[in-house]
């Protein structure tokens, strides 16, 4: 087990510093800076400006040397200046992260607590129309984009509540700080939701035709401990591996919900970084998403082994 | 020596108050103005932006020397203002503009106002002082002037090279502030200090920008608002739908489509809304440096066979302007007549008659219904830009030229059109203030750093000069139309329209004024009221 533990943190490292080099040379690849931007925001270019300003932001130096002073910083958390605000990138970036975090957290929430038990009821319920109404719910969830859902709740929330659920930065109860989060979440995390259903239901049907199963009945165990003692513990490996996978795809999902909903969490400042070529900002947030993600594969490894012997005694 | 008195001004800009207050109901102090905010702006300072998303929430944080009238729809000489300045003289030649300076003006940290002020921040944007803008998108406007002197603490003048009447235009313009000499640039970009009615509070990107009332103004009781507060949000079905649903108290100025004013109507009966001219030109940039728009005839074609009304009825349902370089009238004051605007060729009222000149022509070119011209139709990557360029590929087509669009990320925009990698191009021209100076010397002037297509014509550069030297508005007006004609027969950078846009705001909102000729300069927004 120590030495499985050990040879996945050293890929896990391996994998990091490929990510890194991948991240800047990317960014360097997508034509256009963050000076160019400026002035074509601006409408003119004066050579003279557009030099000194290049080499204020230290972009005029060889890539080598840029990634160099961005790696090295980034190893002892100086993550530098935004290019855009001129403040502190990693200030720029913490109080963003809570907010994506909650939201993404009651997504995957929403996902599992909806997704498992649904799943779970389709496969008992094979082939009734329980089981049909389920499956119609779930390729539904797979079929809308999130942005399209979300405007379809902003639009039907005014229409008939004249309400609108965007973002409250200042939630004056805990019911207002819920329902700031909780719409977007759902609007996001239905498609996890839905792809996690459709796992646990497969799973499940597989499940409940092994023979351990068939004896657990003979022995006179009650439907909900076969189901969900018996049964649900075999089936929810592959779910927890999407539900792992699903976290890392979430960022995607996000950085819609987050532009129409119009919360101000990493995944939609990341793509305005983008669009302004803000290297500082792009470089530490998608290294930092990189670590979780990394992360989040290696504790999903990790829960393998706790949930199945067979992985924890193979070294 | 001509002077313009600050009395007559300020008697003018009471009795107009009281009318609108009268009009409105007694102001109201108090209550946060919420508005919602299209795009997180690069950074905050005016001096060094080329947007409105810069001015709408940072002008009321500043004054400038003198302003446009801000309970006046049209900006013009007429509606001059003075702010800063109490009062301003032109010398005999007209080559000094003087102003004596405001009082027991202090900046939002509490040091005084002063004339080393106006010098500092006119020697940050011709360059001459040590520290440096980041970016100084418009220091042609002050090519004509020699110095900024200051004459003791509160009083200042501007030496010009030549007469320039269009200089208090400029100087009036929302893009002109006065910044604090013991401010830095930088600073300035992240935290501004300035005289305006409202102090900066916070600017956090992406998210929102909040100014609180400056109880020290020297305005006594104003501003009446506590304070202003931008939401940004990007994403414009969500604004305005949270505008609907009564998040906010009005739109981003000028933000509303026409398409979407209707839904706004519709959805928000009670919503006050206005549609003005924006001052934005759709234009064609015209590579005439390579073939095959070397040749004038293909140029004049292309002009001739645009069918500007097509454009205005399909993108804003016959809500936009047809003119020249210059905004037309009656909200443009120097835009040509009608009647001299149709004599040039292409913006006659019979497009069929016009079409079959063009085909002649790009006949005479070499091309006809068997030999078409291939052109790539560059643009950048946005709604405004796109539309029309799709609907000019189509009326291309009925001279022989097949286009093809080529849609560019806005960060290669300007590079490319910068490197002449174009044949032809469809471009925004957004004119801050409403004047010839400003949009000839900036859009056609030989070597300009914005006369995209380096159009160069030593003739028209003599009427620029005269023109700019005219102190009779009249005389002034009938060079401008002829210029503007010339510059559209050249098919210099031929102008299919003149935008429009919408805003709208909650009926308790007071005191909201949209300018109707420039689309930079109204948001000081010391005397909006909420009557809640």
């Amino acid at each position: 087990m120590f030495a499985y533990l050990v040879r996945r943190l050293f890929l896990m490292l391996v994998t990091l510093f490929g990510i890194s080099v991948v991240i800047f040379f990317l960014l360097r690849i997508v034509p256009g800076n963050i000076v160019d931007i400026l002035f074509a925001a601006a409408g003119y270019v004066d050579p003279a400006d557009k030099a000194n300003l290049e080499k204020e932001l230290g972009i005029d130096q060889p890539l080598v040397v840029q990634y160099w002073h961005w790696i090295s910083g980034f190893l002892r958390g100086d993550f530098g200046y935004s290019y855009v605000s001129e403040k502190p990138a990693l200030q720029e970036i913490l109080p963003r992260i809570p907010i994506t975090a909650r939201l993404a957290g009651l997504a995957l929430l929403f996902s599992a607590s909806i997704g498992i038990p649904l799943g779970v009821i389709s496969a008992v319920k094979q082939g009734t129309r329980l089981d049909y109404a389920l499956r119609v719910v779930s390729l539904s969830g797979l079929s809308l984009p999130s942005f399209w859902l979300g405007l379809l709740i902003l639009t039907a929330s005014v229409a008939m509540f004249n309400q609108m659920p965007i973002f409250n930065p200042n939630p004056q109860t805990w019911l207002e700080a819920f329902a700031t989060y909780a719409v977007p979440a759902a609007a996001v995390g239905f498609r996890s939701a839905a792809l996690t259903m459709r796992i646990t239901r497969s799973s499940m049907l597989e499940v409940l035709r092994q023979d351990y199963i068939r004896t657990a009945r003979a022995k006179g165990a009650s439907d909900a401990a076969v189901n969900y003692q018996h049964a649900l513990k075999n089936a929810i490996l592959p779910v927890i591996t999407v539900i792992g996978i699903e976290a890392a795809f979430l960022i995607g999902g996000l950085i819609v919900t987050e532009t129409v909903f119009n919360i101000p969490g990493v995944a939609r400042f990341l793509v305005e970084a983008i669009r302004w070529r803000d290297y500082p900002i792009v470089q530490n947030l998608v290294m930092l998403i990189a670590i979780v993600v990394v992360s989040a594969n290696f504790i999903v490894d990790m829960l393998y082994a706790v949930f199945d012997p067979r992985i924890r005694y193979t070294d | 020596m001509r002077s313009v008195r600050a009395l007559a001004a300020t008697a003018a800009l009471s009795l107009l108050a009281f009318s609108t207050i009268a009009s409105a109901g007694e102001p109201k102090q108090g209550g946060i103005l919420r508005m919602y905010h299209r795009d997180s702006p690069a950074n905050a300072s005016i001096l060094e932006g080329a947007t409105y998303s810069i001015n709408v929430p940072f002008m009321g944080v500043f004054n400038n020397l003198v302003i446009y009238d801000q309970h006046i729809a049209q900006n013009s000489p007429d509606t001059l203002r003075p702010e800063l300045a109490e009062s301003w003289s032109w010398s005999g030649d007209n080559k000094k503009l003087t102003f004596k300076l405001r009082q027991g003006v202090k900046w939002h940290d509490g040091k005084p106002f002063t004339s080393a002020d106006v010098k500092c921040t006119f020697d940050l944007l011709m360059g001459k002082s040590q520290q440096k803008l980041r970016q100084n998108p418009r220091k042609a406007w002050y090519s004509e002037v020699n110095d900024v002197t200051p004459n003791g603490d509160f009083e200042v003048s501007f030496d010009l090279k030549r007469p320039q009447p269009s200089l208090l235009a400029m100087l009036a313009s929302g893009y002109t502030p006065i910044y604090p000499c013991h401010v830095s640039p930088a600073e300035m970009r992240t935290h501004p200090v300035g005289t305006g009615p409202f102090r900066f509070v916070e600017f956090r990107a992406n998210e929102s920008i909040k100014l609180t009332r400056n109880t020290d103004y020297w305005k006594k009781g104003l501003p009446y608002l506590d304070g202003i507060e931008y939401t940004i949000i990007t994403n414009r079905s969500t604004a305005i739908l949270a505008f609907v649903a009564g998040k906010f108290d009005m739109t981003f100025p000028t933000h509303i489509t026409i398409p979407l004013l209707k839904d706004i109507k519709s959805q928000a009966p009670n919503a006050l809304c206005v549609v003005e001219p924006t001052n934005v030109s759709t234009n064609i940039i015209v590579n005439s440096a390579s073939p095959p728009f070397d040749n004038i005839d293909i140029r004049r074609a292309m002009a001739m066979a645009l069918d500007r009304k097509a454009f205005v009825d399909i993108l804003f349902e016959g809500q936009a302007d047809i003119g020249g370089t210059m905004l037309p009238p009656p909200q443009g004051i120097w835009g040509m007549p009608k009647d001299k605007l149709e004599t040039i060729p292409g913006y006659g009222p019979n497009v069929n008659a016009s079409r079959d000149e063009a085909r002649k022509l790009m006949q005479k070119a070499g091309y006809g219904p068997d030999k078409h011209l291939a052109v790539k139709v560059s643009t950048r990557n946005l709604a405004e830009y796109r539309d029309p360029a799709v609907i000019l590929i189509d009326q291309l087509k009925s001279i022989y030229i097949d286009g093809e669009l080529d849609v560019v990320e806005t960060a290669n925009w300007f590079p490319k059109v910068a490197r002449k990698d174009y044949m032809l191009g469809l471009n925004l021209t957004g004119n801050s203030v409403d004047d010839p100076d400003q949009s000839f010397y900036e859009n056609y002037s030989c070597g300009s750093e914005r006369n995209y297509t380096n159009y160069c014509n030593k003739e028209i550069e003599m009427l620029f000069d005269l023109q700019s030297q005219e102190i009779d508005v009249g005389k002034r007006k009938q060079l401008v139309w002829d210029i503007d004609k010339k510059l559209q027969e050249d098919v210099a950078r031929p102008i299919i329209f003149h935008a429009r846009a919408g805003t709208c705001w909650q009926p308790y909102v007071k005191g909201v004024t949209i300018m109707s000729n420039s689309s930079y300069n109204g948001f000081r927004y010391e005397d909006v009221w909420l009557d809640k």
